[in-house]
């Protein structure tokens, strides 16, 4: 459907219990973007073993899909290598959330870009080290 | 299950009980074209001109001709704009219209001035009250029609429309008043609060929807937007909607009658959700906290979003409305919470509630509690 603005049962699962919420003191990624079509925000902490994404935490000030999303790219992140995580698109997000509404694929890049900044601060960090 | 609790009267009105008994009474098999004088036209053109008169008889005026049957809010609005701005152009090519009208008058008043008219808009306070200094120097001797709404869909606040028409009328133009929200909540007197054009919507009078009227001052001259047949004096032209237009008339018959008692028992459930919303914290009422409409409450949440308000509300069984920039068509933020002087991440967390007739003080707290659940479920996710 061109216009449909409704969710997914998906999305609104994600939504209402979201996966993966808060911070993590010190992180080994942090990553924030923020929406410049919109004007929302998403914080990603991830914790790093072995090039693993061992525990992944998010934050979000947006709306039902950027909420949703960012629950989604957590969970699809976590137990991935870097490798793998930084493959993961704003549309695998949206197929494994049964779709978004096209106007609301923009809140899912947040989702991905979040993650990405977070795994590129960490790789920053460890060239520092 | 527990019963939903639908606080969203701004968007969309059930039909009124009593204008749904009368639509259904309607004779089985009535035909009948305005415009033909056999036993069956002459029985629409009564009907026709029944609502006429009741709808005349709303705004307080006498003439029920000035009455035209329209589609709705935003064609009366067109016509208002559009038609009355190009027939007087020998006026003055200057229209001027407040901050905060809705889009359905924004829009014709921007797009005219492709047709060499040039626009104003006049700002509000933080209040959203029009600032009558600054309207007093945008109306010029050549502003061919002002448009002000009576009250904000999203604000409540209402405009004391009366010194805005003595501001109006001081320089010769056209006073066109939006009434969408505020007609059938308060009083309008077209005649003694001055107003030359008004727009009213049938559903928002608790009618049906797709069908709506304008008042026009007589000797008020407008030209039309569709040309065609010739019905509603050549300004709306098509065969009458009668069916529509006979049940906005009872509308807006059973919206006089009832305006008085219903206004103040809404006002009533209005204040209590006021108190016990803005006891949250970072809670903070939007629009006039006395000046506004008697079934609106608006607000603002810092640091969440309103969509995801508007999401966890429905979820909780509760429909709420949001200017959110997440939920417009455009991804812009409201551009009535950007003239009260939001920021645009203020404007972010912005929730609605309009009541209806069905809405009752028993409702009160299950509303309050589950806007506070609400705030505090999304306050844990948010990074700000
Ligand atoms: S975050 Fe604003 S539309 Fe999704």
């Amino acid at each position: 459907m061109a216009d449909q603005i409704g969710y997914s049962q998906k999305v609104m699962e994600h939504f209402m219990n979201p996966h993966n919420v808060g911070v993590i003191e010190n992180p080994d990624g942090y990553g924030k973007v923020g929406n410049p079509v919109c004007g929302d925000i998403m914080e990603i902490f991830i914790k790093v073993k072995d090039d693993v994404i061992e525990d992944i935490r998010f934050r979000t000030f947006g709306c039902g899909s950027a909420i949703a999303t960012s629950s989604m790219v957590t969970d699809m992140a976590r137990g991935k290598t870097l490798e793998e995580a930084l493959k993961i698109t704003r549309d695998d997000v949206a197929t494994e959330l049964e779709g978004l509404p096209p106007k609301k694929m923009h809140c899912s890049n947040l989702a991905a870009d979040a993650l990405h900044a977070a795994i590129e601060d960490y790789r920053e960090k460890q060239k520092k080290e | 299950m527990e019963e939903r609790i639908y606080l969203d009267h701004a968007a969309a009105m059930p039909v009124h009980p009593g204008v749904a008994r009368f639509c259904r009474q309607f004779p089985d098999g009535f035909a009948g074209n305005p415009s033909t004088i056999y036993r069956e036209g002459l029985q629409a053109q009564e009907a026709v001109a029944t609502a006429r008169e009741r709808v005349a008889a709303l705004v307080g005026t006498s003439a029920p001709d000035s009455i035209i049957f329209t589609s709705g809010a935003t064609e009366s609005n067109n016509i208002a704009i559009r038609g009355a701005a190009l027939r007087n152009r020998k006026f003055g090519k200057r229209v001027v219209a407040s901050a905060t009208e809705h889009i359905s008058v924004l829009n014709p008043a921007k797009d005219i001035q492709k047709g060499g008219f040039a626009l104003t808009l006049a700002p509000v306070d933080r209040f959203g009250t029009i600032d009558l200094d600054a309207l007093a120097a945008a109306v010029t001797p050549g502003t061919v029609i002002t448009s002000i709404h009576h009250a904000n869909n999203e604000i409540g606040t209402i405009q004391p429309i009366r010194e805005v028409s003595a501001i109006v009328h001081e320089q010769g133009g056209l006073l066109h008043v939006d009434a969408t929200d505020a007609a059938g909540r308060i009083p309008i007197d077209v005649e003694r609060d001055g107003i030359d054009l008004l727009t009213l919507s049938g559903n928002q009078l608790g009618g049906p929807d797709g069908v709506g009227a304008l008042y026009i001052r007589p000797g008020v001259r407008v030209q039309p937007v569709l040309v065609g047949g010739g019905q509603e004096r050549g300004l709306r032209p098509g065969t009458e909607n009668v069916f529509a237009i006979a049940c906005m008339g009872e509308a807006a018959r059973l919206a006089g009658e009832e305006m008085a008692g219903e206004s103040k028992r809404l006002a009533a459930i209005r204040d209590r959700l006021i108190a016990g919303i803005t006891g949250i914290e970072e809670a903070y009422l939007t629009g006039h906290p006395e000046e506004r409409l008697p079934h609106h409450a608006s607000f603002r949440f810092s640091r969440i979003e309103g969509e995801s308000i508007q999401l966890a509300m429905d979820m909780l069984g509760i429909a709420v409305a949001t200017g959110s920039a997440c939920t417009s068509r455009t991804l812009e933020a409201s551009h009535v919470l950007l003239a009260i002087g939001l920021a645009h991440a203020e404007a972010h967390g912005s929730m609605v509630a309009t009541l209806g007739r069905r809405n009752s003080m028993d409702e009160v707290p299950r509303i309050v509690g589950a806007v506070g659940e609400t705030v505090k479920r999304l306050r844990a996710i948010t990074p700000l």
